[in-house]
């Protein structure tokens, strides 16, 4: 009976991409568990200041209890421990700026900066900016649904997080100025066009409010 | 290189929250322990395999290291603060706009967001074949791949070259120099103050770095004198991409005038040696002259003499030339 159950909830719960994801977890936690036993002798304690692992996160409003080596990027505990997988890795170098987050309200590459460092700050990714009661959409996220901004998209949760940021800056950019703020994220359908229409359109939207 | 793409190597994680906390911990780790900045630099090394340190030593927590405030003579800049915080300071921006140009130049925003002035003065050389973990002069070999018969060298230097051809990658560098900033560098025991123009050292001086910060150095502050603020500057960076990207050359003046006359200059130009140029036969050349469309023509003239471009990188010398020329012509 009970491997039925299990049976069938493998062929109904597990799609390919939450065992993608499973595998790619479990890879994670054991390539890193490697690194941390082969690290040196020292202890947690050893010197001061030297950081503890168990830590809390806020995201997206709420406080997350998580696990964090000390030589772990934000995007990587986003997405392999927190499953905040809205959050994309392109390059994994500062280049691409598909893993923009928030880090008190200042968009920042989450690939380039240790989750030992942003502790105590708030953290908001793509799935922290619709309303968590109401499920309604952010400003920003209306504009690209009426502007229909993305081909692929692959890089959208990344410029919608640098308009976010820029909105709430500065509501009223002209387009060069709209294009200066988001020139710290790259799209390769080269959709740069349609995607600034809705930088423009989220700004409105801003105004209007 | 291929990109790699899962965890950095691991490394002991140290968070001081004062510089004696700090400087501490530089002297446990000594030659294993990294000063970590904003990182940008940084975790491309690590991720790369090319730099695997002990212990990671984050500035990030020491609030003394940041903020912009009036010092007795201009301005004191902690070296942790932003560079997005530096382009938007009202003073930075009313009296030193030069430097604010030159911190808006760099990157991206989600880079000045989080890069810090000291970071983007402290930064590493860009060479692919040093950055690469090639074993040439800079990481202690015996050759220079960069200027090989062979080389791909379109982004290496014209000038002040020994052995390396590297040059120095800092959009903030030149514009420190010319304001004739100052560095305060804290170690173990003693307090040192540099020259932004002595701060950052050819290969001729040690091969293997690009500032005088020795292992147990650390850059505290830069201080702005108040006596450029307000005067004439001129900034242009032209680089392949309109973000992003590296210079190719740029150039950072800074003019006191009379009217169309230049009273006194410092003239200085990044992208094309190890370090940041500055230009003293031009800036001798156009003290106490009026400026005009010949005398900017001369100045373009002057600094380029004694470069030695490689194979792909000629194009340099007029690039130079022109920045150069431009900036005098500003003041006409």
């Amino acid at each position: 009976m009970a491997e039925a159950e299990s049976a069938g909830l493998l062929e109904t719960k597990y799609s390919r991409r939450k065992f993608i994801k499973s595998v790619i977890a479990v890879g994670a936690t054991a390539s890193s568990a490697g690194y941390f036993i082969g690290s040196s002798g020292l202890g947690a304690q050893a010197v001061p200041g030297t950081v503890e692992r168990l830590i809390t996160l806020t995201v997206n409003g709420q406080q997350r209890r998580v696990d964090v080596l000390p030589n772990e990027t934000l995007a990587m505990t986003l997405r392999y421990r927190l499953n905040l997988t809205g959050t994309k890795l392109g390059c994994d170098r500062a280049e691409c700026g598909a893993c923009t987050v928030l880090i008190d309200g200042v968009n920042q590459y989450g690939c380039s900066m240790l989750t030992h460092q942003v502790r105590g700050s708030s953290i908001t990714t793509i799935e922290g900016l619709e309303n968590p009661d109401t499920g309604e959409l952010s400003l920003v996220q209306q504009a690209v649904l009426e502007e229909g901004g993305f081909q692929c998209a692959f890089c959208a949760p990344g410029f919608i997080m640098s308009m976010t940021a820029m909105v709430n800056e500065n509501p009223n950019p002209t387009r060069a100025e709209a294009a200066h703020a988001l020139s710290g994220n790259l799209c390769r359908c080269g959709d740069y066009d349609k995607i600034l229409n809705c930088a423009m359109r989220a700004a409105e939207l801003a105004r209007s409010v | 290189m291929a990109i790699i793409r899962d965890m950095i190597p691991a490394f002991e994680l140290v968070q001081p929250t004062t510089v004696e906390d700090a400087l501490a911990a530089m002297a446990r780790y000594g030659e294993g322990g990294w000063v970590l900045a904003g990182g940008l630099d940084s975790y491309d090394w690590f991720k790369d395999r090319i730099k695997r340190p002990e212990a990671v030593i984050d500035l990030g927590g020491i609030n003394e290291l940041k903020g912009i405030s009036n010092g007795q003579d201009g301005l004191e800049i902690g070296a942790m603060t932003t560079l997005t915080e530096i382009v938007r300071h009202e003073r930075v921006r009313s009296e030193y706009i030069l430097l604010a140009d030159a911190a808006e130049h760099v990157a991206t925003p989600q880079i000045r967001n989080q890069g810090t002035l000291g970071g983007n003065i402290s930064q590493d050389t860009r060479c692919w074949y040093y950055r690469s973990g090639w074993a040439c002069y800079r990481a202690g070999g015996n050759t220079c791949y960069a200027a090989a018969p062979q080389a791909m060298n379109r982004e290496h230097a014209i000038m002040g070259t020994s052995r390396c051809v590297a040059v120095s990658p800092s959009d903030t560098a030149p514009a420190l120099v010319a304001l004739d900033a100052k560095m305060i560098v804290r170690g173990r025991r003693s307090s040192k103050v540099h020259d932004a123009e002595d701060f950052f050292i050819g290969p001729a001086t040690d091969i293997t770095r690009m500032t005088v910060l020795e292992s147990g150095d650390l850059l505290t502050q830069i201080n702005i004198p108040g006596e450029w603020a307000n005067a004439h500057f001129y900034y242009e960076k032209v680089r392949d991409r309109g973000s992003w990207d590296f210079q190719l050359v740029s150039v950072a003046a800074a003019f006191k005038t009379s009217g169309n006359t230049i009273d006194e200059a410092r003239i200085v130009v990044n992208g094309v040696a190890p370090f940041p140029v500055r230009l003293d036969a031009v800036e001798r050349l156009v003290t106490g002259v009026t400026a005009d469309e010949a005398l900017a023509t001369e100045a373009g003239e002057i600094a380029i003499q004694g470069s030695r471009p490689l194979k792909y990188n000629e194009y340099k010398e007029p690039m130079m030339r022109n920045l150069v020329r431009r900036a005098v012509r500003s003041v006409a």
